[in-house]
């Protein structure tokens, strides 16, 4: 879980953060304006590419994609 | 419903939040044509005020060039001043097609489409020619009207960090299996005035078998050795699958855009472009206008000649006074003051001083990039812009801001 958590972070960090913001688990990605919800759709692609995995648009939200602790959840839920 | 006192209140307190949060825009009367020379009445009820203009999309100065003026004289009496009706039902006169052909020429597309604006172009391009199948990858700091035009696409939806070619790579990995991809951007970004790479971008898509679309509304007509826009700049002139741009800057100044591309992408849009289908198009005597532009412009480079000498005079004029510009080569030029009270202070003091600029602050650009945008014309002269160097010395000894540092003026004023 913790190597998930860190993986998923440091995705989030590469991708989307341009300056010495700071991110943590719990960080609000979507409604903290980290990441716009145009963008989510890489972050998906990445979490399904990544861990062979399939999330259905419906589940994809931005309350659900709002911190890596929340991801991981998400994640694990289709790897079960 | 009826507008009730309610009602009135909700918005009224939405009014005044925008003013609270200094988002409120006012507008200036300008009681002259647009010249780089005008007559401004503001605030509304002061006497009127000759000022020079430094902040319009004027770039070739053809706003009011007397033979523009005089085509669109002629436009209106020989075809009339509206079609009331839409293109495909009685809207289509002989000048409509001429114009879209010589702009297919001018910028060496395959086919033209007009729309009432280019606005209107990019809100209605990418649902016309897109599916749920497709993807479109744009640059994260495309015009708003792009975003816009995406947000009415089914297709998926990607970015890639603003002119950074090695994560578009990625994306079009990530992407490679929908059926179609478009790469989308603008030619010249229009808060930075920096340019796209289309030699990189064109490469990238030929090699992941991408589309390719350029917004060169601050382009067109003075951009490139022969003011084609910005794919001439980089060489990849007949590379670009759809370039949209618009009447209402260089190209004339007064209202109307285009797609322009590849034929079978501007059919799609004369079949199923809502903004197309359901508005009339450009007025005839604009038409004529825009006619009369290309004509000149394709006659003769003098005018964008003309701008980039004055561009040059005008960036070494700003860094030699000590200010801090964005670097690049388009007559948009930021000059940077970081802070948003400094950037509207200073720009009120240009304004007594007769120089008309404006500020730009976050939400418009990121927090702490607030700027004075100065844009430059062919119808400046030099004696225009040595006065508006003038000014900007004048203001920035007032604020001491000349020769210090982005880091010394953040020190001072904050972000």
């Amino acid at each position: 879980m913790d190597e998930m958590k860190d993986v998923i972070k440091n995705y989030v960090i590469k991708e989307y953060v341009e300056d010495d913001t700071d991110v943590t688990y719990d960080t609000p990605l979507i409604s903290g304006g980290i990441v716009d919800s145009f963008s989510m759709v890489s972050l998906k692609r990445f979490l399904e590419n990544k861990y062979q995995i399939a999330i259905p648009d419906d589940k994809a939200t931005p309350e659900a994609f709002d911190s890596v602790n929340k991801i991981c959840l998400l994640v694990n839920e289709y790897l079960k | 419903m009826a507008f009730t006192e309610k009602t009135r209140g909700i918005y009224a307190d939405i009014l005044t939040g925008l003013k609270t949060a200094g988002l409120f825009k006012q507008e200036r009367f300008i009681h002259s044509a647009q010249a780089a020379d005008i007559e401004v009445e503001f605030p509304t009820g002061a006497p009127l005020k000759k000022v020079i203009n430094i902040c319009a999309n004027n770039y070739l100065g053809m706003s009011s060039h007397p033979e523009v003026v005089k085509a669109a004289h002629a436009g209106l009496d020989s075809h009339g001043y509206g079609m009331s009706s839409v293109r495909f039902i009685c809207g289509t006169q002989d000048i409509h097609r001429t114009l879209e052909s010589m702009v297919t020429k001018f910028l060496g597309t395959e086919d033209t489409i007009l729309f009432p604006s280019c606005m209107d172009a990019n809100g209605g391009v990418f649902e016309a020619v897109l599916t749920k199948d497709d993807v479109m990858i744009s640059d994260r700091l495309v015009h708003a009207s792009i975003i816009d035009g995406i947000r009415l696409c089914s297709a998926m939806h990607d970015t890639f960090k603003h002119s950074d070619m090695e994560h578009l790579e990625e994306k079009l990995q990530l992407h490679n299996d929908k059926r179609l991809k478009m790469v989308i951007t603008d030619g010249v970004f229009s808060m930075d005035g920096d340019t796209a790479k289309l030699d990189a971008m064109v490469e990238l898509c030929e090699k992941y078998n991408a589309l390719l679309f350029v917004d060169d509304s601050h382009a067109s007509g003075f951009i490139g050795k022969t003011g084609r826009g910005t794919h001439e700049k980089y060489g990849v002139m007949g590379k670009i699958d759809i370039i949209t741009t618009t009447f209402g800057k260089g190209l004339g100044g007064a209202s109307g855009g285009c797609v322009s591309g590849r034929r079978e992408l501007v059919e799609m849009c004369r079949q199923k472009a809502r903004p197309y289908l359901f508005s009339n198009t450009i007025a005839p005597p604009v038409v004529a206008g825009v006619i009369k532009v290309l004509e000149i412009l394709s006659a003769s480079t003098d005018r964008r000649d003309k701008l980039e000498h004055n561009t040059e005079f005008w960036r070494k004029g700003l860094i030699d006074a000590g200010l801090i510009i964005k670097a690049g080569d388009t007559p948009i030029v930021p000059v940077m003051l970081f802070n948003a009270k400094l950037a509207q202070d200073v720009s009120r003091d240009l304004y007594e001083e007769g120089i008309y600029a404006i500020g730009f602050f976050f939400p418009v650009v990121s927090q702490g990039q607030a700027r004075i945008r100065t844009q430059i014309s062919a119808g400046h002269e030099i004696h225009h812009l040595e006065k508006a160097l003038d000014a900007f010395k004048k203001v920035g000894r007032k604020y001491d801001i000349l020769g210090k540092s982005k880091q010394e003026i953040i020190e001072r004023y904050g972000m």
